[in-house]
């Protein structure tokens, strides 16, 4: 890749110039050099389909313990809480309209298809996004990744793809675990606030949510498991130099995963809306 | 290609940006030897060895090891060509979630089939050679200080019983006794079990001690190459800057050079090299002698 030689500027102008400019080169290589890293998992990947015996079974089933099972209780916690904040931000409106039933609507729809994919994918960003940039920044910066490639060992296939297939099994399951606690502290929240009862709440929510909005939910956690993992993994194989650029490293994979997968999910908006679903 | 060269680079070129790095280096390895790259930080040596250990890819030129063209090299010719070698990594560069027995067994629980009671025994044997107490397989890479980190490091490259093996710095950072000990581990490796050895190394007691040809790395080419006495005979600027200075005496003439024995006319015993190539004697002694062993040290 050619490097963009920083100029040294004169004056002030041309210094903030040079800046945005050294600022947009470097912003364009990046993205380049996540694309070429996708491509490279993907070779991998495939050389997997191609030769099952090669799948490494221990990383990926360890994975699926650290991010999925570890993380059941923030993730329930959190989406519990989320679904008595948005009940009771909802039962105001409600209440002045007599409309106390269609608290189970709102909460539905707008649970199972954006806040429960949304919360769990920012959780487990912070969470296992992180760690795993942070894992491989830790094992660039010491060598380690070096060594695993001077003895024979692809670090892609041991560091990188059960990282990834073990997030797009877990967030999809993580995602439904919250869609259940979420409408379970909505339920909690109405039968407090609005005097809707259970019974009364699951009638409703069974005509109001079809089948179309819960799967509508879950097939964004995929595509959030995938951005996360891989902008973990290759913000940690960027790293470079010393323990600094590790903490730096794992704290732009937080921000890069979450900024994309927002990103991400007002893209799944506009292709719902165009095909309208 | 000649079968007795082990290493052979022609014209190898290397580029970060506009920085050149090296420009059309000519080296030679052969086989059985010591042999050691010197130069200033920054003069590109460990980048120089990352292209010979497929870990970089040169701008230009041929780099074949053990008669295996590089560029170009297909995966599973350089797998095979990975495990035909060993590298020590200048921090170790061992899996800090793996015990040292771990670690040690990875490559052959990775490679060969098989059992684990094998693999550990193997481990053992390594550790051993490595010169580690038993109990130090236990331990994490953490729990080691920098001398063991080394050893260790240098046991697990020995795993798959390389025929060619990298060190990037053996002795920096370690004491002077873990430094004698390293250079001892180095010379029995190579006079017992036969490997070709190449280090990257500042420190001249190790390489008196053990290298049998050396290069001077500066300014992107190989300013000279030929055993220690040698290059202390050479004129070049880059190569004096090596020799002058007290470090450098005091190293040439610290009293293990002397002190060690030529020993059997073995073509590739080092001091019997020195000792019968009728070259200069290193410099005369500083007046405060460094001791490589300090005083206070119990023996
Ligand atoms: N990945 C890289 N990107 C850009 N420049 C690099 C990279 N690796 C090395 N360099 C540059 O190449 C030059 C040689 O580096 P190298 O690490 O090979 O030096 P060295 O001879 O091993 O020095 P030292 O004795 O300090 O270890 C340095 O100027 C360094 O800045
Ligand atoms: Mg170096």
């Amino acid at each position: 890749m050619p490097a963009i030689a920083p100029n040294p500027a004169a004056g002030p102008l041309t210094s903030a110039l040079a800046r945005l400019g050294m600022r947009a080169a470097a912003v364009f290589e990046q993205g380049v050099a996540l694309f070429a890293f996708i491509g490279e998992c993907a070779v991998a990947f495939a050389g997997w389909l191609a030769h099952p015996a090669r799948i490494r079974w221990r990383p990926i089933l360890f994975n699926i313990r650290g991010a999925g099972f570890d993380a059941l209780p923030i993730v329930g916690l959190l989406a519990f809480l989320l679904g008595i904040v948005v009940a009771y931000q909802g039962a105001d409106q409600l209440r002045q309209y007599g409309a106390n039933i269609f608290v189970a609507d709102l909460l539905g729809l707008s649970m199972l298809r954006e806040f429960a994919p949304l919360i769990t994918a920012i959780i487990i960003a912070g969470r296992s996004g992180s760690a795993y940039a942070a894992q491989i920044g830790a094992m660039s910066v010491s060598e380690e990744i070096d060594a695993m490639r001077t003895l024979g060992i692809a670090p892609l296939e041991m560091l990188v793809l059960p990282k990834v297939i073990a997030l797009l099994i877990v967030l999809p399951l993580l995602t439904v675990f919250a869609d259940v606690l979420g409408v379970f502290g909505g339920m909690l929240m109405a039968r407090a606030q609005l005097d809707v009862g259970f019974p009364e709440f699951l009638d409703r929510f069974t005509k109001a949510v079809g089948v179309t909005d819960y799967l509508i939910g879950i097939c964004k956690a995929p595509v959030f498991a995938g951005i996360i993992a891989v902008v973990g993994c290759f913000q940690g194989f960027r790293a470079q130099g010393g323990a600094d650029s590790v903490g730096r490293q794992t704290t732009r994979s937080v921000v890069q995963a979450i900024f994309l997968v927002i990103v991400a999910d007002a893209l799944f908006s506009i292709a719902f809306s165009a095909l309208g679903l | 290609m000649d079968a007795e060269n082990v290493i052979e680079l022609r014209q190898v070129s290397t580029r970060f940006g506009a920085h050149v790095v090296h420009d059309g280096i000519d080296l030679t390895v052969r086989r059985g030897e010591i042999f050691a790259l010197i130069g200033g930080s920054g003069s590109g040596k460990s980048t120089l060895l990352r292209e010979m250990i497929l870990l970089h890819e040169p701008n230009s030129g041929s780099i074949r090891v053990l008669g295996v063209e590089l560029a170009d090299i297909s995966a599973a010719d350089a797998l095979a060509l990975r495990l035909r070698w060993g590298v020590m990594f200048q921090h170790g560069g061992l899996f800090g979630a793996l015990t040292v027995t771990e670690n040690i067994g990875l490559p052959l629980r990775e490679h060969t089939d098989q059992t684990d009671r094998q693999i550990d025994q193997i481990a053992a044997a390594k550790l051993a050679m490595a010169g580690l107490r038993p109990e130090v397989g236990a331990q994490y890479p953490a729990e080691l200080s920098g001398g063991m980190l080394k050893r260790a490091s240098l046991a697990r490259a020995l795993a798959l019983e390389p025929e060619l093996l990298f060190l990037d710095e053996p002795t920096a950072g370690l004491d002077p006794e873990s430094a004698g000990e390293v250079d001892q581990l180095v010379r029995t490796l190579r006079d017992q079990f036969g490997l070709c050895i190449v280090m990257i190394s500042h420190d001249l007691d190790l390489l008196w001690q053990t290298a049998d040809r050396v290069a001077v790395l500066a300014d992107g080419k190989v300013q000279g190459v030929g055993a220690m006495a040698e290059l202390a005979a050479m004129d070049h600027p880059a190569i004096r800057k090596f020799f002058d200075g007290p470090r450098g005496r005091a190293a040439a003439s610290s009293p293990d050079v002397t002190k060690w024995n030529p020993g059997e006319p073995t073509r590739s015993n080092p001091g019997f090299r020195r000792a019968a190539s009728g070259l200069p004697i290193p410099p005369p002694p500083l007046e405060i002698p460094v001791l490589r062993r300090p005083a206070w040290k119990p023996k």
